[in-house]
């Protein structure tokens, strides 16, 4: 019982990470019709941004908020420039192109981003310091650790913050506007290019976010961390329905939780066969399984949350 | 009522578009003064469409000039013309199925940043189409099509429009819900809005008109007042069924 509540805990905060990486995805995808695949990386960068802001600063006396809170405003600053430059650069001019054109281009942004950073950051694994004291809290026999809380609490600020601003402000009907009918929105006035440009660097903030999340959890930073990350806030994006919002965040968290029972509990099922490690092969199951039982995902099919 | 000394408002001249290969627009001129109610009709393909999207700047023009209040359109960006008074309800209405009626009235005065105006004016909107008010909580997907319709014209009512292009407003329509349309066509119109107004159904376009053009494959072939067109031999055994 104790381990059950245990693997709920773990997977819920690390499916607030997944969602809050499926979000961009999905963003960029319910306004541009984009698979964003470069998304990953930029989780990557946000988190060597934040390592190299800590790092020069943990020395400095400055009390440890606020090295964390400066290394996060950097990180998504950086991180906010880095998509608008990729859209601007890698998408904008293959806009009209046909659609397979955008997608190799973002592979190749991909493939870009992470040599640059193990130019930049080196092929080693770095290890992130500790910055925060992270005191562990027993709850109903589970372990709870204070980074966790901080993770979760996090999440659900700015993903509320988000629907909050795609639902309730001119700026979030005008993305759902561009997302649906990219015409009818230039007719009333909406400069189509700067809410694209706008979605790219909110996606790009709330990766760099994330980045710095994992981080801080695992202590652990590495050039190619993106591309597995990356790879299952996809899936988490696509098992919501991609394109929609809500769809991705309950996605992130279903995904969070299926890898943490499903760790949990390979060993038994497998009888011993399995180990834990083996929990990247849920992921990917699921993946498989949504794209070929229901492509649109659990909350696909009505496309009213998209943008 | 036309003041022939007056300025056009919108003045197009030797205007050329080209699909690839497809000449839709072989150089056409005509105008547009303050305050008139124009019909542009013509068959399928004759180019109608086409004459709207370039003046609302959604595609360019391979030669001509559109002069629009004394200014040239060549080089302004079509998401800026609605906040100079130009507002086009598209073919098929371009209504935004996932937002509320409601959004999408406030997306029509997306161009306009006077507050406490545009509340004033979203209720006047209201007043004018109590169906809307109705339902202004409705996702506009749900709409009837008649309801649609007078969203789309009700939104770009929103923008303040100095001149108002209609596409085949009475597309898909049941009779009775085409005379509605008219009527706050005709009502806008009153009102001193300019309408260029694009219609397959000539007859009712021209009994709302003060003048009326003609295309026919790329050209504009004839242009008179609304009254001889509808008169005219040529006009009714081409276009009005008779
Ligand atoms: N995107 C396009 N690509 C290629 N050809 C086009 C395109 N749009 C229109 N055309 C062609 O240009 C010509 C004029 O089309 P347009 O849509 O302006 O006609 P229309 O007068 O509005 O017709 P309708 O009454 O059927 O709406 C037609 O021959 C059409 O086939
Ligand atoms: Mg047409």
């Amino acid at each position: 019982m104790d381990t059950l509540l245990q693997q709920i805990i773990n997977g819920y905060v690390q499916g607030s990470v997944y969602a809050m990486v499926a979000l961009g995805y999905t963003m960029v995808y319910g306004i541009l019709g984009l698979i964003n695949f470069a998304h990953g990386e930029i989780v990557m960068v946000g988190a060597m941004v934040a390592l190299s802001v800590v790092q020069l600063l943990i020395n400095s006396g400055l009390p440890p908020q606020l090295v964390l809170l400066f290394s996060l405003i950097i990180s998504v600053s950086v991180c906010m420039s880095l998509g608008y430059s990729i859209e601007r650069i890698a998408y904008r001019p293959l806009r009209k192109a046909p659609r397979l054109a955008p997608l190799i281009t973002a592979i190749g942004v991909s493939i870009v981003l992470q040599n640059l950073a193990m130019i930049i950051w080196g092929r080693e694994y770095l290890a992130f310091p500790p910055i925060l004291p992270n005191n562990s809290h027993r709850f109903f026999g589970a372990i709870i650790t204070e980074v966790q809380i901080l993770i979760v609490l996090v999440a659900l600020i700015m993903m509320g913050g988000l629907l909050l601003l795609v639902h309730q402000t001119r700026l979030g009907c005008a993305m759902r506007a561009v997302a649906e009918n990219p015409t009818a929105a230039i007719l009333m006035g909406v400069n189509t290019n700067k809410v694209i440009a706008i979605t790219f660097m909110l996606g790009s903030g709330l990766a760099a976010v994330a980045g710095l999340m994992i981080s801080a959890r695992y202590g652990i930073v590495h050039y190619y961390m993106g591309s597995i990350l990356g790879l299952k806030a996809f899936t988490a994006a696509v098992l919501g329905g991609i394109g929609n919002m809500r769809g991705a965040m309950m996605g992130g968290l279903l995904l969070g939780l299926i890898e943490s029972l499903g760790a949990g509990y390979i060993g038994d099922l497998s009888g011993g066969f399995l180990g834990s490690h083996y929990q990247d092969v849920f992921a990917f199951f699921v993946l498989i399984s949504v794209l070929i039982f229901r492509p649109s995902g659990l909350f696909g099919g009505r496309i009213a949350e998209r943008a | 009522m036309t003041i022939p000394e007056l300025k056009p408002l919108l003045h197009v001249c030797d205007l050329k578009v080209s699909y690839g290969g497809i000449h839709a627009l072989k150089g056409i001129n005509f105008h547009i003064a303050p305050g008139e109610l124009i019909a542009l009709i013509g068959s399928n393909g004759a180019g109608k469409t086409t004459t709207l999207k370039a003046i609302a700047g959604l595609i360019p023009w391979s030669a001509g000039k559109i002069h629009y209040r004394d200014m040239s359109l060549q080089h302004v960006a079509a998401h800026q013309l609605i906040r100079e008074g130009l507002a086009l309800v598209p073919e098929g209405r371009g209504v935004f199925a996932q937002l509320t009626v409601e959004e999408n009235l406030r997306m029509g005065a997306y161009s306009r940043s006077d507050k406490s105006t545009i509340a004033n004016d979203l209720q006047d909107i209201y007043g004018l189409f109590p169906r809307l008010a109705e339902r202004h909580m409705q996702l506009a997907g749900t709409l009837s099509g008649g309801e649609q319709q007078m969203m789309a014209l009700a939104r770009a009512l929103m923008s303040r429009p100095k001149l108002l292009m209609l596409d085949e407003p009475s597309m898909g329509l049941a009779p009775q819900m085409i005379a509605k349309v008219f009527e706050t066509i005709r009502n806008i119109s009153t009102q001193g809005v300019s309408i260029l107004l694009v219609e397959q159904n000539a007859r009712l376009a021209l009994e709302v008109a003060q003048r009326g053009y003609v295309m026919e494959r790329g050209l504009i072939t004839i242009s008179d007042n609304a009254a001889n067109l509808l008169d005219s031999d040529v006009v009714r055994r081409a276009y009005l069924g008779d």
